[in-house]
């Protein structure tokens, strides 16, 4: 269970994140959606460790995970895709592949959440050595997912997978998040923009408004709430 | 005709040195956007164990791995020591790149002081562990010797040796990552840190060998303020830059075009030249190419 | 703590001042201190120029001792071919030099970062050798440059050293007035501008170019002026006068200064005078070894430079700024 209480991030003078508080459950896909700065970002990067947090308290399965290095709690199978399509352009798609698994001791079992990305995106399995800059921009998210998959993690944040990308592609991205989430039974925590696409694959919803949480509750809950709908849902 | 070839292997040997020396630069900038100008002094301290390990033996073939462990170790210390702490407090644009390379520079010079202090007048000897003299090839000498093939033979050998562990190993994938995209490579679960220090050391190695095969081309000793050091530093530099200092095939190329224009410039104009052509070279290169030859426009993502 | 409102009038006095405090240190110092102080002067200009151009432009330099070899070797030619007072030998050393920088920056305005540094610094090694090869620069005994002797007014007791210290004290004056004028006006605040952020400098209508080359233009005039007063200070303008050393001494004693502002000036020119000495004081009291000698002064000064980077990398003048302010 991932467990947040009271947290608080500063960037320098400015508070980022006000006594953030939610639980997620295993399994869940927890979306967080909310405006522009609203903090969506600041959280998966203190949870995945590149930012600082100034106080509060965050758990994963009961582990402490703040104050660490971003290196140490992949091992702990907590698995960033940042803002961006992160992946190395210069690199092929398998290279980017195995990157995400480089520091898993058992090469056989690496091979295996190989296959398991290919199958999930067959179009990667066919540019494997293809440099990573040739692939469309739905085929890189893919491959930023794809490569977090090969750290065998447990808990997934994903910050705006969606981000530029055409209509259909975000279909199947949110399809594939939702598939894989139940399939290896993942914790997900996903920051969207894009709020509809995002609560009707999630089973909870976080709303964030300037570092602070506005609403929480189911995803039908908030899909539903008049609030939500005017502020997030365009209608 | 003769000249001619003999012109070309002398600058190919040396500007290989220059590469090596430039090899050194470049991991060091593509894995902390830092220039190491204390990549010269490490060379330096390192042909010095190496002239020592020779006295000790009396064997070469011992000597230069030895010294390239050496060469190896001293980076890492640097990097740990020294450039870590440095990079956790330079900040601020501009500032950068210059804070940086001075303070390298500052380390160049406390690695020459202490170097001077141990050894003083004193001379380390490296002298060529085989013949340097020419083949004779239809009755005339040429600058082709068996210390140049050596020579030749080293370099290539390490060009392919870094070749293979960049880009067949695990090793070099997370060495390549990791100076692409740190952020990318941490939340991949790299340890960048530790891969950093890992590329510092080759660094070290790579221009550990340089200084032993500049001294063996050379004059066969070391000193502190060895005029021969002093060049391996400004021309792997320049070289370095010359192909691009964001890749390592720029390293050769910019070292051997260095070396081949410089020696052809020695053999038809003169000496003292030598370092205005090489100015010369760098920034006709630079107008045109201004990231250098293979000139990548390169840069770090996060 | 109530702000003092700086302006140019004041400054103009704070000045005359520094020029009457060294009119009368002039009386009381001897032949050796005469001539320490013209190089401080000369060191002044020179990480003026570094200053401008690094901390202000952003733009690296390894190889301000070449400028300064080019303004050496003007100066010193003028006074040869022209026989024309010493006033307008540095007046051409300036001219020239600026002008050499106005071509450099135009070849270096697209170069950033480690490219530039390597320029300036194959610029630091191969510029000066250039005399060796061409005997109408004297090659390797160089050419002399003879600022002659005080004007016999002045009374016997007037030494040519005082009168190098004089003519360069004052030279450096009057440069630092102009500079600081320069830094203030919208040159610098152009500079300033570009090297924080270059796109927004361009969206605010900027040219980047023409900064950029204007920088490289001004520090170059700088730093001849820096040449000619050091070649006036040693008789002699000779390629040896110039190594790789002297371009590293000079970015040395701009970071000692603080890169980033002018005000430090004097902090990193002393420090590379006082050094030297302040080192064989040292070696002498400790040991009798020659080795401890000739490696103290650079040791020292090196080690300066580094802790100034980890504990003051603004310069030390900002580091008590922002202590105080705290």
């Amino acid at each position: 269970m991932l467990k947040i209480e009271n947290l608080s991030v500063s960037h320098g003078a400015i508070r980022a994140l006000h006594e953030i508080s939610f639980n997620v459950e295993k399994g869940q896909l927890a979306a967080v959606i909310g405006a522009n700065g609203a903090g969506k970002t600041t959280l998966l990067r203190t949870l995945s460790g590149l930012n600082k947090a100034s106080h509060g308290l965050a758990q994963w399965n009961d582990h402490n995970i703040l104050h660490a290095k971003p290196e140490a709690l992949v091992r702990h199978g907590i698995s960033h895709v940042s803002e961006g399509k992160s992946v190395i352009p210069e690199l092929t798609v398998s290279e980017n592949l195995e990157l995400g698994a480089l520091w898993r001791r058992n090469k056989k079992e690496a091979a295996k959440s190989k296959q398991e990305v290919v199958e999930l995106f067959p179009r990667l399995g066919e540019r494997l050595s293809q440099r990573a800059d040739s692939l469309s921009g739905g085929e890189r998210q893919m491959l930023a997912i794809g490569r977090s998959i090969m750290s065998k993690p447990e808990l997934l944040l994903l910050d705006e997978p969606s981000l530029g990308l055409a209509p259909l592609v975000i279909e199947q991205i949110f399809q594939a998040i939702r598939d894989l989430t139940t399939a290896m039974g993942l914790t997900v925590l996903l920051v969207e923009q894009n709020a509809m696409g995002a609560l009707k694959i999630a089973d909870i919803g976080i709303v964030l408004n300037l570092g602070s949480i506005a609403a929480t509750g189911s995803a039908t809950a908030l899909r539903d709430d008049p609030a939500v709908r005017a502020a997030y849902l365009g209608f | 005709m003769f000249n001619f070839i003999n012109t070309l292997l002398i600058g190919i040997t040396a500007g290989s040195i220059y590469s090596l020396m430039a090899i050194a630069i470049v991991l060091v900038w593509r894995s902390t956007r830092v220039v190491n100008f204390a990549a010269g002094g490490l060379a330096l301290a390192s042909s010095f164990v190496g002239a020592a390990v020779l006295e000790t033996t009396g064997s070469f073939w011992v000597a230069l791995p030895l010294a390239m462990i050496a060469g190896a170790l001293f980076s890492a210390f640097i990097e740990y020591f020294f450039l870590r702490p440095l990079l956790k407090r330079s900040g601020g644009k501009g500032e950068e790149i210059f804070l940086p390379i001075i303070a390298t520079l500052g380390l160049l010079g406390i690695i020459k002081a202490i170097l001077n202090y141990i050894y003083g007048d004193r001379v380390g000897s490296l002298p060529p562990p085989l013949s340097d003299k020419g083949f004779i090839v239809s009755g005339q000498s040429i600058a082709l010797s068996p210390m140049r093939i050596l020579i030749l033979g080293t370099v290539l050998v390490l060009m392919a040796f870094l070749t293979l562990i960049f880009q067949r190993t695990n090793l070099g994938l997370s060495l390549r990552a990791s100076s692409f995209a740190p952020e990318i490579s941490r939340l991949a679960g790299i340890r960048v840190d530790l891969i950093r220090t890992v590329g510092w050391a080759i660094s070290g190695a790579a221009g550990a060998t340089a200084g032993i095969l500049q001294t063996t081309n050379g004059s066969g000793s070391i000193a502190p303020e060895s005029f021969e050091f002093s060049l391996l530093l400004v021309f792997g530099f320049v070289a370095a830059v010359i192909g691009g200092i964001e890749s390592l095939i720029g390293a050769v190329v910019g070292g051997l075009t260095l070396g081949i224009v410089l020696a052809i410039i020695l053999m038809y104009v003169g000496g003292s030249l030598v370092f205005f052509a090489a100015f010369l070279i760098l920034i006709l290169v630079l107008l045109l190419r201004p990231h250098g030859i293979i000139g990548v426009k390169g840069g770090r993502r996060a | 703590m109530h702000k003092l409102q700086i302006t140019n009038k004041h400054r103009f006095i704070g000045f005359a001042l520094i020029g009457l405090v060294v009119y009368i240190l002039s009386d009381v110092v001897d032949e050796w201190r005469s001539f320490q102080g013209a190089t401080i002067a000369v060191y002044i200009v020179a990480i003026a120029s570094v200053i401008l151009l690094t901390g202000y432009s952003g733009q690296i330099s390894l190889g301000h001792g070449a400028l300064l070899a080019v303004g050496a070797y003007s100066a010193a030619l003028t006074q040869i071919y022209f026989h024309v007072p010493i006033w307008v030998c540095f007046a051409a050393a300036v001219l020239v030099t600026a002008l050499f920088g106005a071509i450099l920056g135009a070849a270096a305005a697209r170069l950033s970062g480690p490219y530039l540094a390597g320029t300036t610094l194959a610029l630091a090694v191969g510029l000066p050798s250039i005399a060796n090869q061409f005997s109408i620069l004297g090659g390797e005994q160089g050419i002399s440059f003879d600022a002659g002797w005080p004007p016999l007014s002045f009374g016997d007791s007037f030494t040519q050293y005082k009168w190098f210290f004089w003519i360069a004290s004052l030279a450096a004056l009057i440069a630092m007035w102009w500079v600081q004028n320069i830094l203030r006006s919208r040159y610098g605040r152009t500079w300033r501008a570009v090297k924080t952020n270059e796109v927004a400098a361009e969206i605010a209508g900027i040219n980047i170019g023409r900064s950029k080359v204007l920088a490289f233009t001004v520090s170059a005039g700088l730093a001849g002026l820096a040449g000619a007063l050091l070649a006036m200070t040693m008789n002699n303008v000779s390629p040896s006068a110039f190594p790789l050393a002297l371009s590293f001494s000079i970015a040395t004693g701009a970071v000692l200064s603080g890169v980033n502002t002018l005000g430090g000036v004097m902090i990193g020119s002393v420090a590379l005078v006082a050094i030297p000495e302040i080192a064989s004081l040292i070696s002498d009291r400790w040991s009798s070894s020659e080795n401890l000698a000739t490696i103290l002064p650079e040791f020292i000064v090196n080690a300066l430079l580094i802790l100034t980077v980890f504990l003051a990398p603004k310069g030390p003048i900002e580091k008590l700024r922002s202590r105080h302010s705290k």
